[in-house]
C-alpha cells in the first residue's frame, strides 16, 4: 500500500488529552458581560432620537394644520373708551411696567393697579390682529386684561381677506352695513348688503381675474412680439452691420409691424379700463369696531366669512377653501397670504431635473471606478475625494454653480445663442436648470458611494454566468449587472432627493427668487424653460420667516410651507420607494 | 489520435501503484489514459495543459480527448483542478487576474487560445451549468432566450421556439410554460438548475461542461438532472464534474480521475470503476481514499 494511502487509511494515533485553560473564579457574572446597561444606553439614545424628532414634526404638523382654521373674532370693547376687533393669535402673561397703564383713563388706572397686584404684578395679554391697516397703522395690537371693558361675539364680525389696494393690506374686520352701486346705496343693513355681496362677489372677482389675464397673457404676448420685432431688427443689424440697406428695411419693416402691435395695445388697454371700471362701482361698505365705515370694492375681496356665526361644517369650508388657495395660488401680499403654487412647482422641477442630471452620471461614475477602473492608488484616491465632496458646505456648491455654470457656462451660451438679447442674460444667470445641475453637483457623492455599494452587492455567479453565455462586458453590465444594481442605485437617488429638495443656500445664489413671474413649464414654446428662476420652498421658508415686512402674518405661513415642504419630500421618497421596491421583487426575490 | 496519448498504449502496468509519490516527489509521470477514450471522435481536445494561479500551478500537463456526442465525467478530491480545467474550457479563467496557462485545447478542432481567438464566440460555442443556479434577474423567458437576446435576435417566433424547446430539453417547460413572464430567482432550487441548463442548451453548444450541477439539489431533483443529461447525451457532448460516484458511473460514458491537478487516470466508466489500471483510482472509486 502506498503511503499516502496508508496515511489516510490508518486509524489515527491515540491523541494527547486537551489542556484546559484554568477558568478564573468568580461570584457572579459581572454587569459589562451581562450587557444589560449598554442595551439601555442604546435604547436611551434612540429614544431621545425619536423624541426629538417626533418633537419637531409634531410642532409642524400642529402649527401648520391649524394655521388655516378660521378662529372666532371677538369684538373687544377697551376701557379707554376705543374697541378693537380681531384673531386672538397669542397669549401670554407678563409683567406690566409703570407705564402700561396710562392709556386707561384716569379712573380706571387705580382698579387696574389694584387688578394687577392681586395676581402678584402679573396679567394676561394676548395679542389680537386687529387687521384694517389703513386706519389703524399697525397689523397686530397687544391688549391686557386690565384694559378690557367687555368683550363680546358679533355674530355679523366679518373676516375680509383682500388684495392690497394702496395703503389698504393686510386682514380686514368689519360688520357689512350697506351696498353700494354705482354710488348709490342698493341694500341696507347687515342682512341685506351681505345678500348683495354674496350674489355680485363671483362676477366681480371674474371680471378681475379677466382683466388681470389680460394684462398679463396678452399685453405679455403683445409684448413678446414686440420684443421679437425688435431683436429681428438688431439681429440683422449684427449681421449686415449698421445703417446698412438691409438694416434700414429691416428696421422700416419693423416700424410698421410695431405700430400694428402698439394698436392692439392700446385696444387691450381700453378692455382693461372698462373692466375695472365696471368693478369700482360694486362697493360693500362695512363698519369696523370702533365706528369707521370702509368701502371696500368687491373684486378686491378674496374671501368673507363670518366666523362667530359660522358652525363647525362652515368653518371647516373656509379652512379647506384656505388650504385649496395655499395648494393651488399664487402668492399674494408679499407671500404672507395666498398659495405656494409655483414654489411647489418649482421644487418638482428642480429637483426631477437634479435628479435626471445626478443619477446618470453617479451611475457612469460608479461602474468606471467598480467594473473598468483597475483598483490602485489611483481609484482609492478619486473614491475619498468623492467622500469628501460630500462634506463641503453646500453653500460653496452654490459659489461653484454661480461660478461655472451661471457665468462661464450659461454666458458661453448666450454669446452663441442668444447675442441679440445682451446684454439682457438668458443663461448667464440663476435659473432652474443651473440649481438643478448646482444640486445634482451636490448630490452626487451619495448617489456614486450607493451605486458602488450595489454594484458590488451583485452576485459573481451572476456575472460569470453571463460571460458563460457569450455575453460582452458591457452587455453583462446593462442586461445583468445594472437591473440587478437597481434598487441600490434607487437608494441612491431617494437620498440624493432627500438631500437635494431640502437644500436651500446654494439655491439662493443660482436661481431661487422670492416672487417668479412665470413657471418653468408652461404653454409656450418651447414649454420647458429651464432658463428661468423659480420659487422653491425652501427659500420660500427663508423669505417668510426673515424677509417679510409683515413678518408676524407671514409666521404661521413658515409651518404651512415647511409642512409642505416635508410632505413633498416625503411624497417624492415614497414615489421613489415604491419603485424601488417593485424592481427589488422583480430582480432579487425568491428562495435562499 | 494524438500522438501523446498513444504512447501509453500497450503499456499495462497491472493495478501499478506509487503514483502519488511520484506526483509527492516531483517526479515526471504519465497519466493512464485508456485507448477506448480514442475510439470516438474528439469534440474537445486538450493538449498538455498547465495553469498557473499566481506563483501555484493548479493543472499540470493534462492531455486528453473529450468524445463527441457522449458524457465525460471529471472526478477527484476537492481541490485537485476539476472546476479549474472546465472553466479554461471556455476561458473563464481569463476573468481571473492572476491566472496563466501555457498548452492548448481544441474546439472541433480550432485553437482555444490561440492568440487570435474570438473569446465570445468561442463562449458561444460552449454552455456552461455551474455549482450554484445562477438564474439571471430577469424572467424565465429572458434567461432561456438570453444567448439569442445578446446576438441580438428580435424574432418572436424564433425566441419562442427556442424557449419551449430548451424548457423542454431541460425538463421544465411543463412546470413553467404557464408562468413564463415571471421572475426566474423565484423558482426553486432544482427549477432553477434546470433553467440553467435550458440556457445552456439555447445555444446549441457544441460543449456542454456541467460543474457539479446537482450538488445543491435533493435526490429526487438530482434524479431528474441525472435523466436530463441521460437525454441530452447524443445530441451534445457533455463536459461534468461530479463528487457523486454513483452518479459518475450511472450518468457518463467516460471518466476521468485527477488528482493534485495532474490526470490519473481515464477510460471508459465501466473499465474505471470496475477494472481501474492503478490502484489509487481503484481505491477512490471504491471511497477507500479520502
Ligand atoms: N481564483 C483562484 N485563485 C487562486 N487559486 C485558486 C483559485 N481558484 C481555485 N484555486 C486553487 O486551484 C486549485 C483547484 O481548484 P478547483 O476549484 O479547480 O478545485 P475543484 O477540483 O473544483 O474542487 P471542488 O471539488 O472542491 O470544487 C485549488 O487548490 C484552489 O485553491
Ligand atoms: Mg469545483
Amino acid at each position: 500500500m502506498s503511503p499516502a494511502i496508508e496515511r489516510a487509511g490508518a486509524s489515527p494515533a491515540p491523541k494527547k488529552p486537551v489542556q484546559k485553560r484554568e477558568r478564573r473564579e468568580r461570584r457572579s457574572t459581572s454587569l459589562l458581560a451581562h450587557g444589560e446597561p449598554f442595551v439601555w444606553l442604546a435604547g436611551g439614545a434612540m429614544a431621545t432620537c425619536l423624541f426629538m424628532i417626533l418633537g419637531l414634526l409634531a410642532l409642524i404638523v400642529y402649527q401648520g394644520g391649524a394655521t388655516f382654521w378660521p378662529s372666532d373674532v371677538p369684538t373687544i370693547a377697551l376701557r379707554n373708551g376705543l374697541a378693537v376687533a380681531g384673531e386672538v393669535n397669542a397669549t401670554e402673561s407678563y409683567r406690566p411696567e409703570a407705564g402700561a397703564y396710562t392709556r386707561l383713563p384716569e379712573g380706571a388706572r387705580a382698579q387696574a393697579q389694584a387688578y394687577v397686584a392681586r395676581q402678584d404684578g402679573e396679567s394676561e395679554r394676548r395679542m389680537v390682529r386687529v387687521g384694517n391697516y389703513e386706519y389703524t397703522g399697525v397689523h397686530y395690537q397687544w391688549v391686557s386684561d386690565f384694559e378690557i371693558a367687555s368683550t363680546q361675539l358679533d355674530p355679523w364680525m366679518t373676516v375680509i381677506e383682500r388684495l392690497a389696494r394702496g395703503t389698504a393690506s393686510g386682514r380686514f374686520y368689519g360688520v357689512p352695513v350697506a351696498y353700494e352701486f354705482d354710488g348709490k346705496v342698493q341694500a341696507e343693513g347687515s342682512a341685506a348688503a351681505w345678500a348683495a355681496f354674496v350674489a355680485e362677489h363671483p362676477r366681480s372677482v371674474a371680471r378681475h381675474e379677466r382683466a388681470e389675464e389680460l394684462s398679463t397673457h396678452e399685453v405679455g404676448a403683445v409684448n413678446a412680439q414686440l420684443e421679437a420685432s425688435r431683436l429681428e431688427v438688431r439681429a440683422v443689424e449684427l449681421r449686415e452691420g449698421t445703417d446698412t440697406p438691409a438694416h434700414l428695411a429691416a428696421k422700416r419693416v419693423g416700424v410698421e409691424r410695431d405700430r400694428v402691435l402698439e394698436q392692439r395695445f392700446l385696444e387691450i388697454g381700453q378692455q382693461i379700463a372698462a373692466l375695472r371700471a365696471e368693478n369700482a362701482k360694486h362697493l360693500l361698505v362695512l363698519e369696523t369696531a370702533d365706528g369707521t365705515r370702509a368701502k371696500m370694492q368687491l373684486a378686491d375681496i378674496v374671501r368673507a366669512y363670518q366666523p362667530n356665526g359660522l358652525s363647525a361644517l362652515g368653518k371647516l369650508r373656509v379652512y379647506l377653501s384656505r388650504w385649496w388657495e395655499f395648494l393651488t395660488g399664487e402668492p399674494r401680499e408679499a407671500n404672507s397670504e395666498g398659495g405656494v403654487w409655483p414654489a411647489i412647482f418649482g421644487t418638482v422641477v428642480m429637483t426631477l431635473l437634479m435628479s435626471l442630471a445626478v443619477v446618470p452620471f453617479g451611475v457612469l461614475a460608479a461602474l468606471y471606478l467598480r467594473e473598468y477602473a483597475k483598483p490602485g492608488f489611483l481609484v482609492s484616491t478619486v473614491r475619498i475625494a468623492v467622500n469628501n465632496l460630500a462634506g463641503v458646505p453646500s453653500i460653496v456648491f452654490g459659489v461653484f454653480g454661480l461660478g461655472f455654470f451661471c457665468y462661464i457656462f450659461g454666458a458661453s451660451i448666450d454669446e452663441l445663442l442668444y447675442a441679440e438679447r445682451l446684454p439682457n442674460p438668458t443663461f448667464g444667470k440663476g435659473g432652474v436648470l443651473w440649481a438643478s445641475l448646482t444640486l445634482a453637483l451636490l448630490t452626487l457623492p451619495v448617489v456614486i458611494v450607493a451605486t458602488e455599494e450595489a454594484l458590488a452587492a451583485v452576485p459573481g455567479s451572476m456575472r460569470e454566468g453571463s460571460y458563460a453565455c457569450g455575453a460582452t462586458k458591457w452587455q453583462t453590465i446593462q442586461r445583468i449587472v445594472l437591473p440587478r444594481a437597481m434598487p441600490g442605485i434607487m437608494t441612491g437617488m431617494i437620498l440624493a432627493i432627500a438631500r437635494g429638495a431640502g437644500e436651500v443656500a446654494p439655491l439662493m445664489l443660482v436661481g431661487a427668487v422670492k416672487i417668479a413671474p412665470e413657471l418653468a413649464v408652461d404653454g409656450t414654446f418651447p414649454f420647458l424653460h429651464p432658463e428661468r428662476s423659480f420659487m422653491h420652498l425652501g427659500f420660500h421658508i427663508y423669505d417668510l420667516g426673515f424677509q417679510s415686512p409683515n413678518s408676524e402674518a407671514a409666521k404661521p405661513m413658515v409651518y404651512t410651507t415647511t409642512l409642505m415642504l416635508i410632505l413633498l419630500i416625503v411624497l417624492l421618497n415614497v414615489a421613489a420607494i415604491y419603485v424601488r421596491n417593485r424592481l427589488r421583487r422583480r430582480y432579487t426575490a425568491g428562495p435562499i | 489520435m494524438t500522438t501523446n496519448a498513444t504512447e501509453h498504449i500497450g503499456q499495462p502496468n497491472e493495478k501499478a501503484g506509487g503514483v502519488f509519490e511520484k506526483i509527492a516527489r516531483s517526479e515526471a509521470f504519465r497519466s493512464e489514459v485508456h485507448e477506448s477514450v480514442f475510439k470516438d471522435d474528439a469534440v474537445l481536445e486538450i493538449k498538455n495543459f498547465r495553469l498557473w494561479y499566481g506563483q501555484k500551478q493548479a493543472l499540470h500537463s493534462i492531455s486528453m480527448p473529450v468524445p463527441r456526442g457522449k458524457v465525460t465525467a471529471l472526478i477527484g478530491p476537492s481541490g485537485c483542478g476539476k472546476s479549474t480545467l472546465l472553466r479554461s474550457v471556455n476561458r473563464l479563467n481569463d476573468l481571473v487576474d492572476s491566472v496563466r496557462i501555457e498548452g492548448d485545447m481544441a474546439l472541433n478542432g480550432d485553437s482555444i487560445y490561440d492568440a487570435g481567438v474570438d473569446v465570445i464566440e468561442l463562449r458561444k460555442r460552449i454552455g456552461m451549468v455551474f455549482q450554484k443556479p445562477n438564474p439571471f434577474p430577469m424572467s424565465i423567458y429572458e434567461n432561456v432566450v438570453y444567448s439569442l437576446r445578446i446576438d441580438g435576435e428580435r424574432d418572436k417566433r424564433v425566441l419562442d421556439e427556442v424557449c419551449e424547446k430548451s424548457l423542454r430539453g431541460a425538463s421544465l417547460w411543463d412546470e413553467v410554460k404557464d408562468r413564463l413572464q415571471e421572475s426566474a430567482l423565484a423558482m426553486s432550487g432544482g427549477q432553477q438548475q434546470r433553467l440553467c441548463i435550458a440556457r445552456a442548451i439555447a445555444a446549441e453548444p457544441e460543449v456542454l461542461l456541467l460543474d457539479e450541477p446537482c450538488s445543491a439539489l435533493d435526490p429526487i431533483a438530482t434524479g431528474r438532472i441525472e435523466d436530463l443529461i441521460e437525454e441530452l447525451k447524443g445530441s451534445y457532448s457533455v463536459l461534468i464534474v461530479t463528487h457523486n460516484m454513483q452518479q459518475a458511473s450511472r450518468a457518463s460514458d467516460y471518466c476521468a480521475f485527477m488528482y493534485l491537478g495532474r490526470l490519473i487516470e481515464y477510460g471508459a466508466t465501466d473499465t474505471i470503476f470496475l477494472a481501474p489500471r492503478l490502484r489509487e483510482t481503484e481505491d477512490y472509486v471504491t471511497g477507500r481514499f479520502g
